[in-house]
């Protein structure tokens, strides 16, 4: 296929043991692949394959038909990738944290919309608090709008749900829902299925 | 929505079709050849060990200076002369192990490297108990033997990284680049410890040998010197066998 | 070019919410500047000949001792992964991330450093040089510490990093506290500032690729 993502026989080492292998799978714009499977099946390493930090022991990874190596500039001007780590840094504050990395990534830095987006995910009042004393489910939600406001087509998000309650389950699916209906690609890793509407949603169960 | 399945890979072909020397480049290839040539190295080091040995302690005459601990430097020189082309080899491999993504390379450098520390603390050693009779201390901060002591601390830096990493890439090419650095290093440290030296010490006291050798005295060190060269190759072979055993081991779990 | 500066002010940032942790080079350089006289005693002379080293090699382990703030509270909050998949180039996130280091931990350094020369009784003109030679050198110091950091991130004990970064260091100490000697003893102090800025150069050109190297792998 030549448009999205797609991955080719891939292969997956971590400190010497092998953790999965020829894994294929593809998914194109306006798609939502949600990664399932039991703990230590290697859908976090399927991420970091994804977005370039591992490179691959056996197979590729393609994006728009062409294939891409870790570091590969290309995949990382579209891709947002959210790990269990929230990237952020505790000392400074919500407002400090992502003026830093959508500088650093490039992305939406107006203040009107990063308000406007903070509102939406709950976290408006906590503008200028230091993120260590927000909770975790507030600081996957701080993940959460950094991904957002980056403006990318490509969303890696490692679970992302981990940690909300009910109103921050649906807040990230209403925003998942809108980033396909425009066109973007996401690849989700979950314990349980995320209700994205009428998004076109595929399951890649990992323990097969 | 549909479920994607796992699709199972086919498996990759084994490395075939090389030819000659480049066959060797497959690990276990190596193995097998390795194990053909590991006596014969052993054997050349023992033959010349004897004669290099015996030359340096019947044969050369009694130096008029130093009398008969001067016998030293037969074991004292080669043991310096190892510890630093074993440094360069070990870093060649790295070089072409980062270069080329071998998978023999790094495993070269890994086997190479104790030899080298095992030769730096011997020409250390030697270098000391020489030093003593001669100088009358048993350290005197000398240009070549400071280099020395740096240089064991570079060997011990990079034995250190890879035995201290898990992830065999991560300790490979880790390693590799502690290699490289020192590499680039070594002139340097070289040059600045010489430097350093003649700075705050007027007397030259050189560790090398006297300037006028006698033929003998140059075999006898020349003879020890290929005997270390075929020992430290003999070992080598030794130890990367057991790596590459240790190395298909995790390989063979892909299938 | 322009990713240096948020990366700068956010260091600059995080230092003066957290002063103790930023000072702490600081506080160990001038105890060890201060443990030594204790050690071999009060004679001037014998302080004044050993000055110079005494003052560099504190700047040297204050140095590394303050290497573990460099990459390790990156790696663990995951900030690390993001710089790395910036659409930027990380050589060039890197060198920032050196700089910004060293303006927080080595600027201090250098600032009471001329205090310490006149502590160990050292002419006006060695304390120039001293400040000059440290200006010149500790950011190498930072440049090889940098790479070292990298190659041990996440690794257990501190003891590996050391034993890395030491040898590679010498060259500097070497012509650092050799340009201040020679100036207590009415010498050119040229040749050896002169090659402290050849050291400068080559670490500023290798280190911050290889360091970007050895991130890449520590992250994998």
């Amino acid at each position: 296929m030549t448009q999205g993502l797609s991955a080719r026989a891939l292969g997956c080492v971590r400190a010497g043991r092998p953790v999965f292998s020829g894994l294929s799978f593809d998914a194109a714009p306006g798609e939502v692949v949600q990664v399932r499977g039991a703990n230590g099946s290697g859908k976090s390493s399927l991420l970091r394959l994804l977005c370039g930090l591992l490179p691959p022991a056996r197979g590729s990874v393609h994006w728009h038909g062409r294939p891409v190596a870790p570091g590969n500039a290309a995949l990382a001007a579209e891709a947002a990738y959210m790990a269990h780590a929230s990237g952020m840094h505790g000392e400074l504050s919500v407002n400090e944290n992502l003026r830093f990395a959508l500088q650093l990534a490039g992305g939406d830095t107006t203040a009107a919309h990063v308000a406007e987006v903070l509102q939406r995910l709950q976290l408006g009042a906590q503008q200028h608090r230091p993120v260590h004393r927000l909770s975790q489910g507030q600081q996957r939600r701080l993940a959460l709008a950094r991904v957002l406001l980056s403006r990318r087509t490509l969303w890696l998000l490692d679970e992302p749900c981990a940690g909300l309650d009910t109103q921050g389950d649906a807040a990230f699916a209403q925003c998942l829902a809108e980033h396909v209906a425009r066109g973007g690609i996401a690849v989700v890793t979950t314990h349980h299925a995320i209700d994205t509407g009428t998004a076109c949603t595929r399951t890649l169960d990992m323990d097969q | 929505m549909d479920t994607l399945q796992r699709v199972d890979a086919t498996a990759a072909p084994r490395g075939t079709g090389r030819r000659g020397w480049r066959r060797l480049a497959a690990p276990l290839v190596f193995h097998a050849w390795a194990g053909r040539a590991l006596p014969w190295f052993a054997g050349l080091a023992a033959v010349l060990a004897v004669a290099g040995l015996y030359v340096g302690f019947a044969v050369a005459p009694t130096d008029r200076q130093q009398g008969e601990v001067y016998r030293i430097i037969f074991i004292h020189v080669p043991a310096a002369w190892m510890s630093m082309f074993i440094y360069l080899v070990a870093a060649g491999h790295a070089a072409i192990g980062l270069a080329f993504h071998t998978r023999l390379s790094p495993l070269m450098a890994r086997a190479v490297a104790p030899t080298g520390a095992l030769f730096t603390v011997i020409a250390l050693w030697t270098g000391a108990a020489w030093g003593k009779p001669t100088w009358g201390a048993w350290w005197v901060w000398d240009a070549r033997l400071t280099s020395e002591l740096i240089l064991l601390f570079l060997y011990l830096g990079y034995l250190g990284l890879v035995s201290a990493i898990d992830d065999p890439r991560r300790a490979d090419r880790g390693g590799a680049i502690v290699l490289l650095a020192g590499v680039v290093n070594v002139p340097i440290i070289y040059f600045s410890v010489q430097w350093w030296n003649t700075l705050h010490q007027g007397a030259s006291v050189s560790l090398t040998a006297a300037p006028a050798m006698a033929h003998t005295m140059l075999a006898g060190m020349l003879l020890m010197a290929l005997a270390c060269w075929a020992y430290s190759i003999a070992v080598a072979l030794a130890r990367v066998r057991c790596l590459i055993v240790e190395r298909e081991a995790l390989a063979r779990q892909w299938s | 070019m322009l990713v240096a500066i948020p990366i700068i002010g956010r260091e600059v940032r995080l230092a003066s919410r957290r002063p103790m942790d930023a000072l702490s080079a600081l506080f160990f350089f001038v105890a060890v500047g201060s443990l030594f006289p204790l050690g071999v005693g009060p004679d001037a002379a014998l302080l004044t000949a050993i000055g110079p080293g005494v003052v560099w090699v504190a700047a040297l382990l204050a140095v590394l001792i303050s290497l573990h703030r460099l990459f390790l509270p990156d790696l663990e909050d995951g900030t690390l992964e993001q710089l790395l998949l910036a659409p930027r180039s990380l050589t060039g996130i890197v060198g920032a991330k050196v700089v910004a280091h060293w303006l927080v931990t080595c600027l201090p350094l250098v600032i009471v450093a001329p205090l310490m020369g006149l502590q160990f009784g050292l002419l006006p003109q060695a304390v120039g040089v001293l400040l000059l030679s440290l200006l010149l050198g500790t950011p190498t110091l930072v440049l090889l510490g940098a790479l070292g950091a990298a190659l041990t991130l996440g690794l257990r004990g501190n003891v590996l990093l050391a034993l890395i970064v030491l040898p590679m260091c010498v060259p500097v100490l070497i012509f650092g506290s050799g340009a201040v000697s020679s100036t207590q003893q009415g010498l050119q102090a040229g040749p050896h500032l002169s090659l402290l800025g050849a050291c400068l150069l080559v670490a500023g050109v290798l280190c911050p690729w290889a360091t970007g190297a050895a991130l890449r792998l520590a992250v994998e």
